[in-house]
């Protein structure tokens, strides 16, 4: 009888239809991708994205030349000159981000006294050349200057979680 | 006046190129969004969106291939025999495209609508497997040799089957003609009655235009392309269009053999108001669908179990449905009685 | 018109394939002009209104024997030096065979004449109002249908006899019963081991996978079931109940 069962079966292709029909139901169901350029998934506040130096309200940088960042990079992706500026307070002359060596583990966001440097929710920043990847302090305050509504945002929402 | 043209030798030749012409244009724009088609179907299946950036809905994108395509460089291996290895494409698509000279679309709309076309379309079939044997040669190449010879038996053997099924419809219908054998299925369709053979030359026609899950001649996981790794820009494109082409021809086949061409699927009025080409279109998508659709979900098979099934389950099944068919039309005496 | 031009192409098309399948150097190229020559002669079939036997010809000698004939041919790896090497010796003897064959030829030729019916039969290939086809199939069906069978029967034991000369069961090959791999149940397979918690491998020992007799297996089955009902009914219960004793 079980031998009966198992021909029939195997005449009838019943696993080959049983796996069709499947096929069939992820045919109809709702496609999982989403259209990319045009629709995004969400992201998380603490997502690690492109760097940016952050300024105060009234348009003073942030950045105090610590240098905290520079030593605690794990990829050595970070360059930091500092000289006292005019006002005598502690400035940067060079910030420099080797984004081609950076490893966005966003050590240098945690170990910023001063909230200066931080990573944004921006992962759409290739470039054709490899030149347009070092970042220096001009782009570094650029990015922060344009993202900055979005990233105060986030820090506000993480600050419980801190 | 016209009809007076048509008549002389000069006319019928190029009325017969222009019937050519408005057979091939359609068939190569189908044959383009078959393509597309598929990867749609596919990424359907796969819960992705498929191409949907070129043009509306990606609808572009055939073409936008076809240039990327035309645009490479032709190479051609230095170890390789030229005239062979330019020939076998050539010949894949011509092959391809011939045969649809007997198809007919609508009652007389066949090129040539000959005494024994299902015998031509089954013998330009089998020659298609010469454009994969000459291509695996000519490239002085391993893995396109060793796809070559696979195509090579795994074409020999379906055919066998297939020819038993064919032989099979032709003993219901009593003619070679592809036209009577549409008519003949005026009152039931042959693939409820041959229902086993259906499948049987179904899943046949998957193993004879290497298609999923029997396309070990090309099988990229083990030999990398099979027969047109050395390949590429047009030659590759007529391979590829060759490839999609037959896929056509084989549903083609498929619909005048057992799904009643280009009749309406019931002969009742709200059927019978859409004309014939029409059916017969929807029913050749519909069985690419299936080719597309059993492509996205079986894997392929392993050699030796294509062997098996082809020489240990096919042959002796279609064998055995073959006799019985006889053995039916004889004792029910509904023998048709060849036009004499 | 057309039809003239087309048996003058298949004609000189056919004949110098023919001569290129004796006279080219490498076998392959000979084997694709035999299957040009092949084509040629369908062509000509065509044009002497034996359609039937065109299609014929193209399925079976282009499609199949020509097929295994360049699959051989390309397997073989012909080394044409050591062909060549016995040239001068065989010579001699090729010559004298191919002067005898010759002869011959020249003989039955020369000693041809046709006969009075087969002159007339040429003139009416086929009956009036029947196709060439059905023509073809009430000769070989039905007037010579013990012939035909007895033809098919040879071709039957040649090739059963040469599937017996070749077909051997290697030993040591480890083929897959595909038959025997689908009809496995579970059952046949695996086992189900009563564990008791912090039970290792010291107390239970190390299980094998069974080679069973049918009868035991259905006892088994019984058993598993009975396990495994009871292992789901009440397992965190069980092991509550358990956990204390083993510590």
């Amino acid at each position: 009888m079980a031998f009966l069962d198992r021909t029939a079966r195997s005449m009838l292709l019943g696993e080959l239809v049983a796996g069709l029909v499947l096929t069939l139901r992820y045919f109809f169901t709702r496609k999982a991708t989403i259209n990319y350029p045009y629709e995004k998934g969400p992201i998380s506040p603490r997502f690690k994205g492109e760097h940016a130096l952050r300024r105060y309200p009234n348009g003073e940088e942030r950045c105090i030349a610590c240098k905290l960042c520079e030593a605690i990079c794990p990829a050595q992706a970070i360059t930091i000159e500092a000289e006292p500026r005019d006002d005598g307070s502690r400035r940067t002359t060079r910030y420099d981000i080797d984004m081609t060596k950076c490893i966005y583990c966003g050590l240098c966001e945690e170990s910023c006294p001063v909230d200066a440097i931080v990573e944004g929710p921006n992962f759409e920043f290739a470039t054709e050349t490899r030149e347009e990847l070092m970042y220096d302090k001009a782009k570094l305050l650029s990015n922060g200057d344009r993202w900055e509504p979005e990233l105060s945002r986030r820090l506000e929402m993480d600050a419980p979680y801190r | 006046m016209s009809n007076f043209f048509f008549e002389t030798t000069g006319g019928r030749v190029i009325l017969t190129f222009a019937e050519a012409l408005a057979l091939l244009v359609p068939l190569l724009i189908m044959v383009a969004y078959l393509t597309y088609a598929e990867r749609k179907v596919l990424a359907a299946i796969q819960l992705r969106r498929g191409p949907n950036v070129v043009g509306p809905f990606g609808l572009l994108q055939p073409f936008a291939d076809a240039i990327k395509m035309l645009m490479k460089e032709t190479v051609i291996p230095s170890g390789s025999n030229r005239l062979l290895f330019l020939l076998a494409p050539m010949l894949t698509f011509g092959l391809a495209m011939v045969a649809w000279a007997v198809i007919p679309v609508n009652e007389g709309w066949a090129i040539a609508d000959i005494n024994v076309g299902i015998l031509y379309l089954f013998a330009i079939s089998s020659l298609g497997v010469y454009g994969v044997i000459i291509a695996g040669w000519a490239s002085n190449s391993k893995y396109a040799f060793l796809g070559a010879l696979r195509s090579a038996a795994q074409m020999v053997s379906y055919e066998v089957s297939m020819g038993f099924v064919i032989v099979s419809v032709l003993l219901c219908v009593g003619s070679l003609n592809l036209t009577d054998i549409v008519l003949a299925q005026q009152t039931i369709w042959f693939c409820i009655p041959l229902f086993p053979m259906f499948i049987v030359f179904f899943i046949s026609t998957l193993a004879e235009t290497n298609r999923s899950p029997f396309d070990l001649p090309e099988g990229e996981s083990e030999i990398v392309a099979g027969f047109f790794v050395e390949y590429s820009s047009l030659s590759f494109g007529l391979f590829f269009l060759g490839e999609y082409a037959n896929m056509i021809l084989m549903s083609g086949l498929t619909t005048i053999l057992f799904l009643g061409g280009w009749l309406a699927p019931f002969g009742v009025v709200p059927f019978t108001w859409i004309p014939g080409p029409i059916w017969f279109i929807l029913k050749v998508c519909l069985c690419l669908f299936v080719f597309i659709w059993v492509r996205g979900t079986f894997p392929r098979y392993r050699y030796d179990q294509l062997m098996r099934l082809g020489w240990k389950v096919f042959l002796p099944l279609s064998l055995a449905w073959l006799v019985i068919t006889a053995g039916a039309l004889m004792l029910f005496g509904w023998l048709p009685h060849a036009p004499a | 018109m057309i039809a003239t031009i087309a048996f003058y192409v298949f004609a000189v098309v056919l004949l110098v394939a023919a001569a290129m399948v004796v006279s080219s150097r490498n076998p392959v190229h000979s084997v694709l002009f035999l299957i040009l020559a092949f084509f040629n002669a369908a062509g000509l079939f065509l044009i002497a209104g034996a359609e039937f036997l065109a299609m014929i010809l193209m399925i079976v000698y282009v499609g199949a024997v020509a097929v295994l004939f360049l699959f051989v041919v390309m397997m073989l790896d012909v080394n044409f030096a050591e062909l060549r090497s016995g040239f001068q010796r065989y010579l001699p003897i090729g010559a004298t065979i191919g002067a005898v064959l010759f002869i011959e030829l020249v003989l039955v030729v020369g000693g041809w004449s046709i006969g009075p019916l087969s002159e007339g039969a040429r003139f009416a290939p086929t009956p009036a109002n029947v196709h060439n086809t059905a023509a073809l199939g009430r000769l070989i069906y039905t007037d010579y249908v013990f012939l035909f069978q007895a033809a098919g029967l040879v071709l039957l034991v040649a090739m059963i006899g040469a599937i017996v000369l070749t077909l051997r069961e290697r030993k040591s090959s480890r083929h897959q019963i595909i038959r025997l791999q689908n009809s496995r149940t579970v059952a046949e397979t695996l086992e189900m081991v009563p564990v008791s918690l912090g039970a290792n491998i010291n107390t239970l020992g190390i299980y094998r996978p069974k080679v069973t007799e049918p009868e035991e297996v259905l006892a088994d089955e019984s058993d598993s079931e009975a396990l495994l009902g009871h292992h789901g009914g009440g397992s965190g219960g069980a092991g509550a109940h358990h956990a204390p004793e083993v510590r």
